[in-house]
């Protein structure tokens, strides 16, 4: 019906094709670029006082790789959503030129020879970019990912486990181990077992969604699911401590869990899998905190930075102080010391952001994000299969799920972990990854925005043909 | 003194540059819900509602026409109803045509949609296969095996 091949301007004989929105979306990106380029000459001109050759180049590269995505989506979903691409341009934007800031002012985190991160960010986003069309390229119609679902899920299960088992020399960057390092990249697997696993989510639980909803009794108006049914939501938990126990990653550990609880929610319609979830987590947390000095350390750093202001929670604290600084306009770009902050390139870009551009520009980056989860949630209205509303529901979540974790993080709202800000952020991994995950979401909502087809024509001496028999 | 005051001028221009990108996001989605809608879904015109107004009351029974449970009726709520020979379906079918989870009929903003469970017979919607859920109109035949339903209202 809506598969590709099927062309949509027969589909509206009579009534004019309904807009696909791409000229909508050329011009939001522009306008991204337009943004980026002048951060960029505002950095430029304020640390060094000079616009240099870079600028072109940087412009350049940067305007060019948001073109090819403008014409892969022309092309192969021409129907997509016209703003999930801008809302990521002027967030990778954002990043970028926040890590170039970083690198003047001589805050590395030292993944390059020359000491510039910026250089290195952008050829990570030029990769992502890579992975956004071939994900377009290769999945065509996106229910064709419900048949690779228990194969997806083994790769997401490998890919998470993949750390633990690894030595610590390849595999820990500050205690936790999520990595893979070979030959000077540093890969996180973690990323990529994310996209994984919300596909079997969405397809296991579209699946099975008719008796995970069935209700066994009523407690104080809360429909509670059956005991035998609870197997699922015990796996994912006992999977999130493992990730906690082998990898020391509260971040990934709460990620996993906390959308597979949501799908869950989503999927069934009954809030009483949230209460279970809370429960869980609840339970999980004080074991956590009992059993592990990591967690203790991040929870006792939580609820006071400042007693431990020299030790553990110098971070928070300095990522406090820059956000204090910044008030409510900011610093302006390059007129703060967002590099006082321990590795502001990557886990504490926000607190940069927000010491420079204010509590106005770090709530901009909040609403973006917000439009750009909107879209997602909104494209799982639209869309008409079980299985496309679901994983693009589960895909928004992650995205706010995400930013909601870490920006609490930064802000001294929830404990530190050790997620990203998706897209902003220095690392390869996640933004790659994310990029894969926005493809998906565009390959939704193409789907969900297409006309429908008209019926295929039936003969009319079938009218009274009894049901097809296809084997046992 | 004079760079200063560029200074000043970054900094807030920057910001209402940011946020005037926000603004003309908003306008796009706000006129994707009140402009033009994109995202209609297939509509089989119902036989027996042509010519009828539309949208005046959605349907509020099922009911079996053909097969075993001829005369079954169903009164339709918000819940989705489930089709099949599996004891927990809504309407169980006691027909070897049938899968244990065959169909669902699920009522979005009070239209009803039919979805096909990946049975292995199919189900049919005014001779049509069911690929992906499909609206189904008042009188509009729904073939399940040997069993014919029909939204009445």
């Amino acid at each position: 019906m809506t598969g590709p091949g099927t062309d949509p301007r027969a589909a509206t004989a009579g009534s004019p094709p309904p807009p696909t929105r791409r000229g909508t979306e050329l011009l939001l990106l522009g306008f991204a670029v337009v943004i980026t380029l002048v951060a960029q000459s505002i950095v430029d001109l304020t640390m060094t006082g000079s616009l240099t050759t870079e600028l072109a180049t940087f412009g350049t590269w940067f305007a060019g790789l948001w073109l090819v995505a403008h014409l892969v989506v022309r092309r192969l979903a021409p129907y997509a959503d016209p703003l999930l691409l801008p809302c990521i341009a002027v967030l990778s934007g954002l990043g970028l030129v926040m890590i170039h800031r970083l690198d003047l002012s001589g805050n590395t985190v030292g993944a390059s020879a020359t000491g510039e991160d910026a250089p290195v960010q952008l050829l990570w986003a030029t990769v992502g970019l890579v992975l956004f069309i071939a994900v377009l390229l290769v999945v065509r119609d996106h229910r064709v990912l419900a048949r690779f679902a228990y194969t997806l899920a083994l790769v997401g299960l490998v890919l998470l486990a993949i750390p633990a088992v690894l030595p610590a020399s390849i595999s820990e960057v500050y205690g936790a181990k999520l990595w893979i390092r070979v030959a000077g990249f540093s890969i996180q697997p973690g990323e990529f077992a994310k996209i994984c696993l919300i596909v079997f989510f969405a397809a296991y639980l579209v699946d099975k969604r008719d008796v995970l909803a069935l209700a066994s009794r009523k407690v104080a108006g809360l429909e509670l699911p059956r005991g035998r049914d609870l197997g699922p939501v015990l796996l994912a938990w006992v999977a999130s401590i493992l990730v906690l126990v082998f990898e020391r990653d509260l971040g990934s550990s709460l990620l996993l869990f906390g959308i597979f609880v949501v799908m869950i929610y989503i999927a069934t319609e009954r809030a009483s899998w949230l209460f279970i979830g809370l429960l869980l987590f609840a339970g999980g947390a004080f074991i956590a905190y009992q059993a592990f000095g990591h967690v203790r350390v991040r929870v006792d750093t939580w609820l006071d930075p400042f007693a431990y202001a020299d030790e553990g929670g110098y971070q928070i604290v300095q990522s406090l102080f820059s956000l204090g600084t910044g008030g409510l306009f900011g610093a302006g770009l390059g007129g703060g010391r967002p590099d006082q902050v321990p590795v502001a390139k990557s886990d504490f870009i926000a607190a940069a952001i927000g010491e420079e551009l204010g509590l106005f520009g770090l709530v901009a980056m909040i609403v973006i994000y917000l439009v750009l989860v909107e879209r997602g949630l909104r494209t799982s209205l639209v869309v008409r299969d079980g299985f496309g509303k679901l994983l693009a529901a589960g895909l928004a979540f992650a995205v706010a799920w995400q930013v909601f974790v870490v920006l609490g993080g930064v802000t001294g709202l929830l404990p530190l972990t050790g997620l990203t800000t998706p897209f902003v952020a220095y690392g390869g991994s996640s933004l790659v990854a994310n990029f894969g995950l926005v493809a998906l979401l565009v390959r939704i909502s193409d789907a969900a925005r297409r006309p429908a087809a008209p019926p295929a024509p039936t003969p009319a001496k079938l009218t009274d043909a009894p049901t097809e028999v296809v084997g046992p | 003194m004079t760079s200063e005051i560029v200074l000043q001028a970054f900094r807030f221009g920057f910001l209402a540059l940011l946020w005037l990108f926000i603004f003309a996001a908003f306008r796009v989605v706000r006129a994707d819900l009140f402009g033009g809608r994109p995202g209609r879904v297939a509509s089989v015109p119902p036989r027996a509602a042509v010519g009828r107004k539309r949208g005046s009351r959605g349907p509020r029974h099922l009911v079996v026409t053909a097969g075993p449970l001829s005369g079954t009726r169903i009164t339709l709520g918000e819940q989705a109803i489930l089709v099949g020979r599996a004891d927990d379906s809504t309407l169980v079918l006691t027909d070897d045509f049938a899968s244990s989870r065959h169909a669902r009929l699920t009522n979005r903003g009070g239209q009803w949609y039919v979805e096909d469970l990946g049975s292995t017979n199919g189900t049919y919607l005014d001779q049509q296969r069911v690929q992906g859920p499909l609206l189904v109109g008042t009188g509009q035949p729904i073939r399940i095996g040997q069993t014919v339903l029909e939204l009445r209202s």
